[in-house]
């Protein structure tokens, strides 16, 4: 087995499980003042994902010690030449996490009103700046043996913003269906029905972005030579459709499954575009970011497989077993008698 | 000013302000895990307020921790781009196998511990808060055995331009990780015992919920006495084994700048780098240093003047930092021990003047923690991987000045800012003592 592929398949793997998890966290932050009209409602958003949002964000951390371990070259550039939209987003996951934890400490309004606003934006700026990130890895960063050539404003070049405003909305989405199945009440029925008027931008923007992608990337390129992986992008397609359906049906829960496949689905087909690159140049192939030319060493590649194989397997179990714990609908009613919650 | 200095400067803000955080989250966790299991053996409600009353500023504490710890490993990346490269194969496992073995864990059960107090039953409940205690202890431990090797490399060859790793097994077993862990644990152990009989003293000061506090205290000073008594025992150690893996370090340690065997320890010293020489050195205890770096009293100890210009370390700051840490040290056992007597006699309503030095007391095992980076850190200079890589060699390439001065000086402001939130909410919390009304099914905090 080569271990190189695996480990792209594992680092595909753990930013779409990021993006699944933490998406709808991020998705109900930017929402939060929109769908919570009051203080009630806004208690009860936060701790709808209270006890699993610093969970969901370890995938991050996760992934970035992944591209660290197996493909230390790619950690390096990737972090160095996307150095300040990466400190736009700590920033943001900074201020988010720390938002969540205060705003109920005190009662008065500014105090409250202030953190939410701090919700509202340290979601809405990761959301776009990741994005905008991947965006324009698809597409390849300008990178060549002198070094990078890039900017902060040449990153948010229209494919990057495409790609953030993709991101964007898949998660407004997103989150917008998973307040709908964890609240109740008039707060639930207002999420299903904005996860409705949202899902028609986000149809134009992901068309935009399928057929933007053909002409700013080489994404397609391995689907021309191995269209079996076709059924990666149909999934995602299939799925974002579902959603709408599923709505349409009044089904919330499902409807948020498939929005789940729908994100994996959209970074499954980012991915396989991809490979064998981690980062294309976009300047001259020749000093592209592979899995062969970024990677660790063989040794250190099976140490870490060794340590995959064994607790990502555990982790995931206590990740479902923590999901389902917590699986009851959060109300006005228990946040205010729990003294403990956010 | 150059990248070099700023991204420098920046992880000194950065991991300073993260290292805030993170010993007392070392140490109350596993304080409240303590108290709660006492609360499933003696069924005593006072053990699961208690529980609650310090869970509570354990979260507070805990959120930041969390959050500024994002940046650190981002940072490697953003600011270390050479280092990166150069040592990932070895340096990014424990990095990765941290995040995968303990953060899942400690994350997970955090929220169980959280917001399942009428989840999950009474004994699955603490089980939880020690599954948070284990999952932050261990991922210490893999952190440490990540900068052990930057402090000691071991268990890897220079091939394909780089540092590859060639024994795991050696990177986990590396004295100086280990070492490091143990005089680490033990030290976030004294800022939370500190932090509890501190904050209890206040309470007691006011002869508020007295019971309540006296039985914080209490346990808080047993753990205080173990804690300070381990801190000396492995730190000596750990000094042991600086000064056989690291002799520059352990020189600026001591401000040691001729070599020489039998080499006394001055009880009082300055060291005055310009000339090479201590401005100041009296009370000399003969052959202390020689026996305490290598336990033989006629051990020949390496001075500064035998390295080179350019790879000594700057010995005052290291100096200074190492002096005040042991000293810290040595007056926290004094403190513990008068603690625990007081405390297991009944005797500490007497001595008011006592508790008062205890609630002044709360930062300084903060400051001994910083100070002790500080030695490790600057001490490891001009190497940021000991006698590997030098740490100008480390920095990014693509990095511009404009973008360094932007993000030290936003740090800098937006750590600033929430350290003063989370301070002031610590306080607040602190004050404002457990609720009075008795616990129901819920809970007993306002908010």
């Amino acid at each position: 087995m080569d271990l190189h592929i695996v480990w792209f398949v594992l680092w595909g793997v753990l930013w779409a499980v990021y993006f699944m998890l933490d998406g709808f966290v991020l998705g109900a932050g930017m929402l939060h003042r929109v769908l919570g009209r009051n203080d009630s409602d806004r208690r009860v958003i936060i701790n709808s994902f209270g006890p699993v949002w610093d969970g969901n964000e370890v995938w991050l951390i996760t992934a970035g010690g992944a591209t660290f371990a197996a493909f230390p070259t790619t950690y390096a550039l990737m972090f160095s030449y996307l150095y300040t939209p990466l400190l736009l987003l700590l920033f943001g996951l900074i201020v988010r996490g720390v938002s969540f934890e205060f705003r109920s400490k005190e009662d008065g309004a500014a105090w409250r009103g202030g953190w939410d606003w701090a919700i509202v934006l340290s979601s809405f700026i990761p959301a776009l700046l990741f994005g905008v990130a991947f965006g324009n890895i698809f597409s390849g960063l300008p990178m060549d043996q002198a070094g990078y050539h890039g900017s902060l404003l040449a990153l948010l070049n229209p494919y990057g913003i495409v790609s953030g405003l993709l991101f964007v909305m898949l998660f407004a989405v997103h989150g917008a269906l998973y307040v709908a199945v964890k609240t109740t009440g008039d707060l639930s029925r207002r999420a299903e029905s904005l996860a409705k008027t949202l899902w028609v931008p986000l149809l134009l923007v992901a068309v935009l972005f399928l057929g933007y992608t053909n002409f700013a990337t080489k994404l397609y390129d391995n689907y021309l030579k191995a269209p079996v992986f076709l059924v990666v992008p149909l999934v995602a397609v299939g799925a974002l459709v579902g959603v709408r359906m599923l709505l349409g049906a009044g089904n919330a829960l499902t409807a948020f499954a498939a929005s789940c496949v729908t994100i994996l689905g959209v970074v499954g087909t980012g991915v396989i575009g991809l490979f064998p690159n981690l980062i294309p140049s976009s300047l001259d192939a020749l000093y592209s970011l592979t899995i062969y030319n970024s990677s660790s060493s063989d040794y250190t590649l099976k140490i870490m497989t060794t340590v995959a194989f064994i607790f990502v397997p555990i982790v995931i179990l206590y990740k479902i077993w923590v999901y389902r714990l917590f699986r009851d609908r959060v109300t006005a009613e228990a946040v205010a008698a729990d003294h403990e919650a956010y | 000013m150059d990248v070099l200095t700023l991204s420098r400067l920046q992880f000194a803000v950065t991991s300073m302000f993260h290292f805030i955080f993170v010993p007392l989250t070392l140490g109350l966790s596993v304080f409240v895990a303590m108290v709660e299991t006492r609360y499933v053996l003696t069924g005593n409600e006072m053990y699961k307020r208690m529980a609650k009353f310090w869970g509570k500023l354990f979260l507070i504490n805990f959120a930041l921790g969390v959050v500024t710890g994002i940046t650190l490993e981002f940072q490697f990346g953003m600011n270390w781009a050479e280092y990166s490269r150069y040592v990932g194969d070895i340096f990014g496992a424990p990095l990765a196998i941290e995040a995968t073995v303990a953060f899942f864990m400690e994350s997970v059960f955090i929220g169980v511990w959280a917001f399942g107090w009428n989840k999950v039953g009474r004994r699955f409940h603490a089980f939880s808060i020690w599954m948070v205690a284990i999952a932050t202890n261990l991922s210490g431990l893999w952190i440490l055995l990540a900068n052990g090797w930057m402090q000691h490399p071991v268990g890897y060859v220079l091939r394909n331009g780089r540092a590859e790793m060639v024994d795991f097994l050696a990177l986990i077993t590396n004295p100086f990780g280990l070492l490091k862990f143990g005089h680490q644990i033990v030290s976030g152990y004294t800022v939370a015992a500190f932090f509890v009989m501190g904050i209890s003293a206040y309470h007691l000061l006011k002869a508020r919920n007295r019971e309540f506090f006296k039985a914080s205290f209490t346990m808080a000073a047993g753990f205080a006495l173990f804690a300070t008594i381990m801190v000396a025992v492995i730190g000596d150690f750990h000094a042991a084994d600086v000064a056989k893996t690291q002799p520059a370090k352990f020189a600026a340690m001591e401000a040691v700048w001729n070599t020489c065997n039998n080499a006394p320890m001055h009880l009082i010293a300055f060291p005055d780098a310009k000339n090479e020489c201590n401005l100041v050195s009296a009370l000399p205890v003969p052959g202390l240093l020689s026996f305490l770096a290598f336990h033989d009293s006629n051990a020949e100890i390496r001075g500064i003047t035998s390295f080179p210009k350019d790879e000594r370390p700057p010995v005052l700051p290291v100096f200074l930092s190492f002096r005040l840490m042991v000293g810290l040290g040595t007056f926290f056992i004094v403190v513990a021990a008068a603690a625990f007597f007081l405390a297991k006699n009944g005797l500490l309503e007497k001595y008011p003047l006592f508790l008062k030095l205890l609630v002044l007391t709360i930062p300084l095992p903060y400051i001994a923690n910083q100070l002790g980076w500080i030695v490790s850190e600057l001490g490891r200079q001009p190497w940021i991987v000991y006698g590997l890589m030098k740490t100008s060699d480390a920095v990014s390439k693509s990095l511009e000045m404009s973008q360094v001065v932007g993000s030290l000086a936003g740090f800098t402001l937006l750590y600033g800012l929430l350290g003063f939130v989370d301070i002031y909410l610590l306080t607040k919390f602190a004050r404002k003592g457990p609720e009075e009304t008795h616990v129901g099914a819920t809970g007993a905090f306002g908010n």
